[in-house]
């Protein structure tokens, strides 16, 4: 711990694919009392859920074996305790790997606290009548399609987690700004009352739950935003006091920047009406807070206000939505886009001539038109890569796309070149409905308890 | 003579289902009454009006500032179903960016 009345908490991964080894300087150097991992996207839990559909010992993070492979030697010398959700569809299997890297790395006997109850798949079932927040249908729409079910839990459980003393605590689904704030709810006795410090504590986690967006990563640009060894970036951490005052900084010795503006653009992403940013925790207001340059990388965070957490938890349901299919394949030189242009229409009209049908379909002219649309306004490029793709019920249909696309090589305009392979995936949908608290039952086991 | 949001501040979009979030904030608090009047939500829909069907929604925030757009149908239906190659939309801080504004007085 950096000093008695300072607690360091540290963010390790921000996503399922984040970079390893920042994590492991962070540990190595950041003097950090806490290390968060954060690796559940909007999916995630679905996709892993069918992975334990199929073994009962997965559905927790692959990347779970790798990440605490490179940081546990560093962390069980230290102390530094590590929370996280890469439990995904499996805490307790999550636990169960979690507790054999320990052993394997002859760590000994670690004990996993694991958080459950965000699973509510067996509760919402019963309960068709709850409203999709995004089209306003009922949950009934979608119930015979629904792979999974998940409560953003908030940090009183994983405080719970933490108060057993275990080195590691794994969860599933559990909001993500929650993760950093337990570790303060743990150590600092901040009650659900105490509004500013649960706001303060909400906002560092916010700050903190995207890694390297603080630090200069999806910020730099060349001549405007200049990025010192951006190749190099650190990842954050907070230090928070008792009273709930935040310093944000970063692992010493590595690139990056940590700055106003750097904290400001992670501050407002994805808040939507800053005013009311809605956590399991609290209802959080972001317009008052002032940051401060406190330091060479470090900024302070104050001013953050809230409001009581509300009467329910927002649940994830996971379900299975058809295919999507795609091809590519390129053109360059004289007459590139008129000739890629042709191509797209020939495969619309074979893909028609199969009576294969498309809930969406789309066309994109890489190079000019796939990120920002209005093909009829950009200047040609030299070269283009077409790019087709279609949602559809039919495995069958949307193969078919790519096929097609990879078959310009030899029956389409001239001098087609680069086709990928045909690519289909599974389309893991997800909405949204809110579920009451007291439905919700959610506790700690600990793997490995003496 | 006109000046794109790009000269004046900085952007960075997020997402939320088929919600694209786009903060846009100051190089210059100075700057920020002048964005204020100019940058409405209005203008802001017309320039995503191929991508986006709206409603656009902006807060402000200016302690930090800044401006929060919260552009709803936004993102080819949803992050998990879109067919777009961004499906997170992260390049659309770049189509704010590029909007022409009335040179500031």
């Amino acid at each position: 711990m950096t000093s008695l009345d300072t607690v360091r908490v540290g963010a390790g991964a921000g996503t399922s694919d984040d970079r390893m080894l920042p994590a492991l300087e962070l540990a190595e150097r950041g003097d950090i009392d806490y290390l968060v991992f954060e690796c559940l996207a909007e999916r995630t839990v679905s996709r892993e859920n069918l992975a334990r559909s199929k073994d009962p010992n997965l559905g927790y993070s692959p990347s779970l074996h790798a990440r605490l492979r490179m940081v546990l030697p560093t962390c069980i010398k230290k102390g530094i305790r590590i929370v996280s959700n890469m439990g995904a569809a499996n805490p307790v299997g999550g636990a169960r790997a979690a507790r054999k890297e320990a052993a394997d790395l002859g760590l000994g006997h670690v004990p996993v606290a694991v958080v459950l109850g965000d699973d509510v798949s067996s509760i919402v079932k019963h309960k068709p009548e709850l409203t999709l927040i995004e089209n306003g249908e009922p949950l009934e729409s979608i119930l015979p399609k629904m792979i999974s079910a998940n409560a953003y839990l908030g940090a009183d459980v994983v405080r719970e987690a933490l108060d057993t003393g275990a080195p590691i605590v794994l969860s599933g689904r559990v909001a993500d700004p929650s993760l950093f704030l337990a570790p303060m709810l743990h150590e600092f006795g901040w009650s659900y009352d105490d509004l500013p410090k649960l706001a303060q504590g909400t906002a560092a986690g916010h700050l903190l739950e995207c890694t390297a967006s603080v630090t200069g990563g999806c910020f730099g640009w060349p001549g405007k935003k200049e990025v010192p060894d951006l190749a190099h970036n650190g990842y954050p951490f907070a230090d928070i006091k008792a009273d709930g005052s935040i310093v944000i900084g970063k692992t010493p010795d590595t690139g990056g920047r940590l700055d106003v503006m750097t904290c400001t653009e992670q501050l407002i992403y994805e808040i939507h009406d800053p005013t009311a940013y809605i956590t399991p925790d609290c209802v959080l207001d972001i317009t008052g807070i002032s940051l401060t340059q406190e330091g060479n990388n470090r900024v302070g965070v104050s001013g953050a206000k809230a409001r009581p957490r509300t009467h329910t938890y927002k649940v994830n349901v996971g379900y299975a939505d058809g295919y999507i299919g795609e091809g590519e394949v390129s053109y360059g030189g004289i007459d590139a886009v008129a000739r890629a242009k042709w191509a797209a229409e020939i495969v619309k009209e074979r893909l028609k001539l199969q009576g294969f049908t498309y809930d969406d379909f789309r066309v994109d002219l890489i190079g000019m038109s796939s990120l920002h649309d209005q093909v009829e306004i950009r200047p040609e490029p030299y070269e283009v890569r077409l790019r087709l793709a279609g949602r559809t019920r039919q495995r069958k249909a949307a193969h078919a796309i790519g096929f097609e696309v990879r078959a310009m090589h030899m029956h389409g305009p001239g001098g087609a070149g680069g086709a990928c392979e045909p690519r289909v995936r599974d389309v893991l949908a997800v909405k949204s409905v809110l579920l009451p608290r007291n439905l919700v039952n959610s506790q700690v086991v600990v793997e490995g308890a003496q | 003579m006109s000046v794109r949001v790009y000269d004046l501040a900085h952007a960075r979009a997020g997402d939320k289902g088929n919600t694209s979030n786009i903060s846009v904030i100051c190089y210059d608090a100075k700057h920020w009454e002048f964005l204020e009047r100019e940058l409405t939500p209005e203008r802001v829909a017309n320039a995503f009006k191929h991508i986006a069907k709206g409603p656009v929604r902006r807060f402000p925030l200016r302690n930090l500032k800044a401006f929060n757009f919260v552009i709803e149908n936004a993102l080819g239906g949803g992050v998990t179903i879109s067919l777009a190659q961004d499906i997170h939309g992260k390049s659309l801080s770049n189509v704010m960016l590029a909007i022409e504004l009335p040179e500031p007085q």
